[in-house]
């Protein structure tokens, strides 16, 4: 069957098996930041956004995705940006695996949430798994862009 | 992609390894060989709506909704958002449906268990509406479940659950509410079994007896799996019910 939706703003059609997963579909586009991490819908590592909504791209059958809107980590590179920065700053950068899944979740969080406390965002991310960081680093890094936000708001 | 209720009725019908496709959550994880898998996302059952009696969710609310949404955060002291938010994360919530918790009864299911102790009632496109309780306890039925029907009854209530991590599967879960006459139900889910209610219990608390209830609460029927034993279960079981009449005097 056919697939047309849109991918980071541009207009798709690809051939798909009707028992595909999204994941799968956009690896195939050339997507490489989704990744598989537990395949059972368990660490977010595989988080994209259709229709603006962060969601599971392994447990989200392919042919749903027809006429929306699909966002991966290569369509907000830019908005993405400080935010990788700071990741990097704190060490919450280290294998690496989990960041586009998790930098998609916690930009989902701040279109959502503006000014989360640290509760929400913890609740918000909580199902973003890292196997390195401890979390702590990433969390700080997140603080340090509220804060920059923030700033950057007052001036 | 089924267009009306009827065309997914009877494409269900049609052979036994048909399956009703909600969030596909679960679905997925199985092993069992699927010949046409029913997509019920566009027929209109994602909303959430307050009648002059109940409230009304669609089978195909996801748990997001279901934890966001004004009219479920309002009601019944919040204890549907409440339920529904250490399951697993955000990203699986706002894929991962009410419709598709309550049709598959999971022992663990946090939101059965809440709906259970809120005298919620299931509607299917053939069978029509019937208790929750009478459906948990009913063997599988291949239909449709279109909307959960919530009664506005209940004026305070409380969910508690003990998790070893914040988004692991529940090791107990444990419902009360009490409704404008005072009358308590209580329901108790994740014993690993499926969700119950506790009538000697609900009796206890209905006359002031806390003790009664506290011991009454222990006596259901636990079991053990990996996340824990039975009698760890009994014992956290009457402790969750301490904390559910905690937070409702409060
Ligand atoms: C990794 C993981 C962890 C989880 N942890 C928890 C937890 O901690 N607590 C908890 O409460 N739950 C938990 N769940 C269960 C989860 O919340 C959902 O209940 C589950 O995913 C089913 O919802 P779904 O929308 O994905 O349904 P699906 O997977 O699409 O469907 C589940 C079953 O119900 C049938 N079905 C679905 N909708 C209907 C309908 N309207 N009419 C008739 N049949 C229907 C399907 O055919 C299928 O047999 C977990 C699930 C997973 C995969
Ligand atoms: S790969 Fe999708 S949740 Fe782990
Ligand atoms: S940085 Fe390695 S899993 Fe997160």
């Amino acid at each position: 069957m056919t697939l047309t939706f849109t991918l980071n703003g541009r207009k798709m059609s690809q051939e798909i098996s009707p028992d595909e997963s999204l994941l799968s579909v956009l690896r195939r586009c050339g997507c490489y930041s989704v990744r598989s991490g537990c395949d059972t819908s368990n660490c977010g590592i595989c988080t994209v956004w259709v229709d603006g909504h962060a969601i599971l791209s392994c447990s989200y059958p392919a042919p749903r995705a027809e006429g929306r809107s699909v966002t991966t980590m290569e369509g907000v590179r830019d908005e993405a940006q400080d935010l990788m920065t700071f990741l990097a700053e704190e060490g919450a950068d280290q294998c690496g695996f989990c960041s586009p899944g998790f930098i998609m979740s916690v930009l989902a969080m701040l279109r959502e949430l503006k000014d989360p406390t640290v509760d929400e965002m913890e609740q918000y991310l909580s199902g973003n798994l890292c196997r390195c960081t401890g979390y702590n680093s990433q969390h700080r890094a997140i603080v340090k862009l509220l804060e920059k936000r923030r700033d950057e708001h007052h001036v | 992609m089924a267009g009306s209720l009827q065309e997914a009725y009877e494409l269900l019908l049609k052979s036994r390894q048909s399956r009703i496709l909600a969030g596909g959550m679960w679905l997925r994880l199985g092993s069992t060989p699927i010949s046409h898998a029913i997509d019920l996302s566009r027929l209109g059952l994602d909303t959430i709506q307050k009648t002059e009696d109940c409230l009304e969710i669609g089978a195909m609310v996801t748990l997001r909704q279901l934890e966001c949404d004004v009219l479920t955060r309002e009601a019944f002291s919040g204890i549907l958002p409440t339920s529904v938010q250490s399951i697993v994360g955000t990203q699986f919530r706002s894929t991962a449906t009410l419709g598709g918790s309550v049709y598959a009864r999971f022992g663990f299911s946090d939101p059965v268990c809440a709906l259970l102790s809120l005298r919620a009632r299931v509607v299917f496109y053939k069978a029509g509406e019937m208790d929750l309780e009478t459906y948990l306890a009913s063997p599988p039925v291949r239909d449709i479940l279109t909307c959960v029907r919530i009664p506005l009854s209940s004026q305070a209530a409380s969910y508690q659950s003990l998790r070893h991590t914040r988004t692991d599967f529940p090791v107990l879960n444990l419902s009360l509410s009490r409704d404008e006459q005072g009358l308590h139900t209580l329901s108790v889910g994740a014993r690993p079994m499926k969700a119950m209610r506790c009538r000697e219990a609900e009796s206890c608390l209905d006359c002031g007896d806390t003790e009664g209830a506290l011991q009454a609460v222990r006596q259901l029927p636990y079991g053990t799996n990996m996340r824990a034993g039975a009698e760890y279960r009994q014992e956290i079981a009457s402790v969750l019910l301490e904390r559910a009449l905690e937070e409702m005097k409060a």
